[in-house]
């Protein structure tokens, strides 16, 4: 892998250290009020300062990391299961199924990201009975993220098991008897993993960036679970006078995006290389 | 050509009636209706009420005015601004994103195409990394961490430029700034990748075999065959300048489509919500559609394969 992508790796293993252990890292608990000292800018006790109720915004964006990566991840994976199934159901059933499957997903693909993650949160948040309350929007969201993402990857899945199949190793295994499911488990899916991966490595980003940008704008993850967004709307609002409140979300969500990227990046180059 | 025009104009249409189809279903599986208050109304209000709006009509009549009403342009009555129609809402405040994004649409195509050109024409070179590592930042960056720093470096610390409301074009500059950079930084990617593919085609090296001088190659071969690339990216970034306009028009208190979608969605004034969904399907749909058709029209392979589908 390039520098550029191994940069990436470590600037990612060092954000998952601060997501799993910030509020050590802090020193206090992300909740924790002290109202007498409360704005204060960055200093020795607190060092990126604290908020309007006097909560360490060290331990308040060790806590976004948390939230804002595991609503990308799980979103991601979600992507990924549904749209391996999608793709890879639409690639092999032939041209009777393939047409109609893949023009539901071009109009999915067309419409804009973050539309269609607010109505589907909306719609799922009204109906996700059996969760309970407090995570319904956060289970609601991570399912509209997932709902969207894996649009891009049923298209690239479909692509490559169309051009799989045409090969001599899956005429092999056909004649053989391996009926589609066999075919596409043990045979086709291994083959192609790698730019699977390599595009789901790029979803991770791209859900960051849709969670944070819907939840700067009110409609994503709600109180009491703060992300990246959240933070940055809250530092927003006190931004003349706190510039410092929205600093550190906005660098935390700058430097998570670049790190995946300059993964994905690194993981597609070595792919290419190597294939 | 005629046929696919005919087939692909055909196309457009039935996602539309999808989408509009979708948004009703919506409309009328969302829970917390209109006129739910903290106190219950009385029975006879609520009828009253109901018969004024339609609802007291079977489903299938509801769809089906529904549907007419769509086709006149008549999107209903707005829940939360009593006494205005979801349509009145958009008229007034399209124009406004339009002009908007029309201004980003020109900042992303101009300057992502040009910057894009240059770094793939000159693979490798100093200038091409120093441009390729821009874009990267341009991608990692969220619209409204860039709009912040905007705000508070051009109109707030220089007050160059205001950093809010839609007054005049001044108005305009920053947001359109905002909007575009994303958009910019993905089409400078796309391009220079698509300069390096093209440039590795036979035509080109055929070209260079024929002793085509290299300035000639570049310019009618490489170039123009990327630029036709670039057509493609249109659907995309419309998509893209929509997502950009509800954080964009927010941050900048732009009175735009973008914010009234916003706070609709938090009013749960749906009939708004989604009104504006299918005017920014309806975008989307023809977008994707004139480029298609634009490159049919330039690009005769993609017109036969069209035909024979």
């Amino acid at each position: 892998m390039s520098p550029a992508g191994w940069v990436g790796v470590f600037l990612v293993a060092a954000l998952a250290l601060v997501a799993v252990a910030g509020d050590r890292l802090a020193g206090q608990s992300f909740d924790r009020q002290d109202i007498a000292r409360a704005l204060e800018g960055p200093g020795s006790d607190h060092w990126m300062g604290t908020d309007a109720l006097g909560r360490d915004v060290f331990a308040r964006t060790a806590q976004g990391a948390r939230v804002s990566l595991l609503v990308a991840v799980g979103s991601t994976a979600l992507a990924l299961g549904l749209g391996v199934a999608y793709g890879g159901i639409a690639g092999l059933a032939g041209p009777r199924w393939d047409g109609p499957m893949m023009r539901a997903v071009d109009v999915l693909y067309a419409l804009p990201d973050v539309l269609v993650i607010v109505l589907l949160s909306e719609a799922l948040n009204a109906t996700l009975g059996v969760v309970p309350d407090l995570y319904r929007r956060l289970a609601a969201l991570v399912l509209a993220l997932g709902g969207v993402g894996w649009v891009g990857i049923a298209r690239l899945v479909r692509g490559l098991v169309l051009q799989a199949r045409e090969e001599l190793w899956v005429e092999a295994a056909r004649s053989v008897g391996a009926g589609p499911a066999r075919l596409l488990g043990r045979h086709i899916l291994p083959n192609i993993a790698g730019p699977i991966l390599a595009a789901a490595a790029l979803r991770v980003p791209a859900a960051v960036l849709a969670e944070s940008t819907v939840s700067f704008i009110g409609l994503g993850i709600q109180p009491p679970f703060a992300s990246w967004g959240v933070l940055a709307a809250d530092g927003f609002a006190a931004m003349r006078s706190h510039p410092y409140l929205i600093a550190f979300p906005s660098l935390a969500i700058f430097a998570t995006l670049l790190s995946f990227h300059l993964l994905g990046e690194g993981l597609r180059e070595r792919l290419e290389r190597a294939g | 050509m005629i046929r696919y025009v005919a087939v692909r104009a055909a196309q457009a249409l039935g996602v539309l009636w999808i989408v509009a189809t979708a948004t009703f279903g919506m409309l009328r599986l969302l829970p917390g209706g209109p006129f739910d208050r903290e106190k219950a109304l009385p029975p006879e209000i609520v009828r009253n009420v109901e018969a004024r709006y339609g609802l007291d009509q079977p489903l299938a009549q509801q769809y089906a005015s529904y549907l007419g009403g769509v086709l006149r342009g008549d999107l209903g009555p707005s829940y939360k601004y009593l006494g205005r129609d979801v349509s009145d809402v958009i008229a007034e405040s399209l124009p406004v994103s339009l002009q908007l994004g029309a201004a980003a649409l020109a900042l992303a195509l101009a300057g992502g195409v040009s910057v894009g050109l240059v770094s793939g024409m000159r693979r490798g070179r100093a200038l091409d990394r120093g441009l390729v590592m821009l874009s990267l930042l341009g991608v990692s960056v969220p619209s409204f961490v860039l709009g912040a720093a905007l705000i508070l470096g051009v109109a707030l610390y220089l007050d160059w430029l205001p950093g809010g409301l839609w007054e005049s074009p001044a108005h305009v500059l920053l947001p359109a700034l905002t909007l575009a950079a994303l958009p910019l930084a993905t089409i400078a990617q796309l391009t220079r990748a698509s300069v390096i593919e093209v440039a590795q085609r036979d035509f080109v090296r055929t070209a260079r075999a024929k002793g085509v001088p290299e300035r000639v190659v570049r310019r009618r071969h490489v170039l123009r065959n990327a630029l036709l690339a670039s057509i493609t990216y249109f659907g995309p970034l419309l998509a893209m300048l929509l997502t950009g306009s509800f954080v964009v028009e927010k941050i900048f208190a732009v009175p735009g489509m973008g914010r009234f979608f916003v706070t609709a969605v938090t009013n749960r004034d749906y009939p708004l919500v989604l009104g504006v969904t299918l005017v920014y399907a309806a975008l989307v749909v023809v977008a994707n559609l004139i480029v298609d058709l634009l490159y049919a029209w330039l690009d005769p392979r993609i017109r036969v394969r069209g035909e024979s589908e």
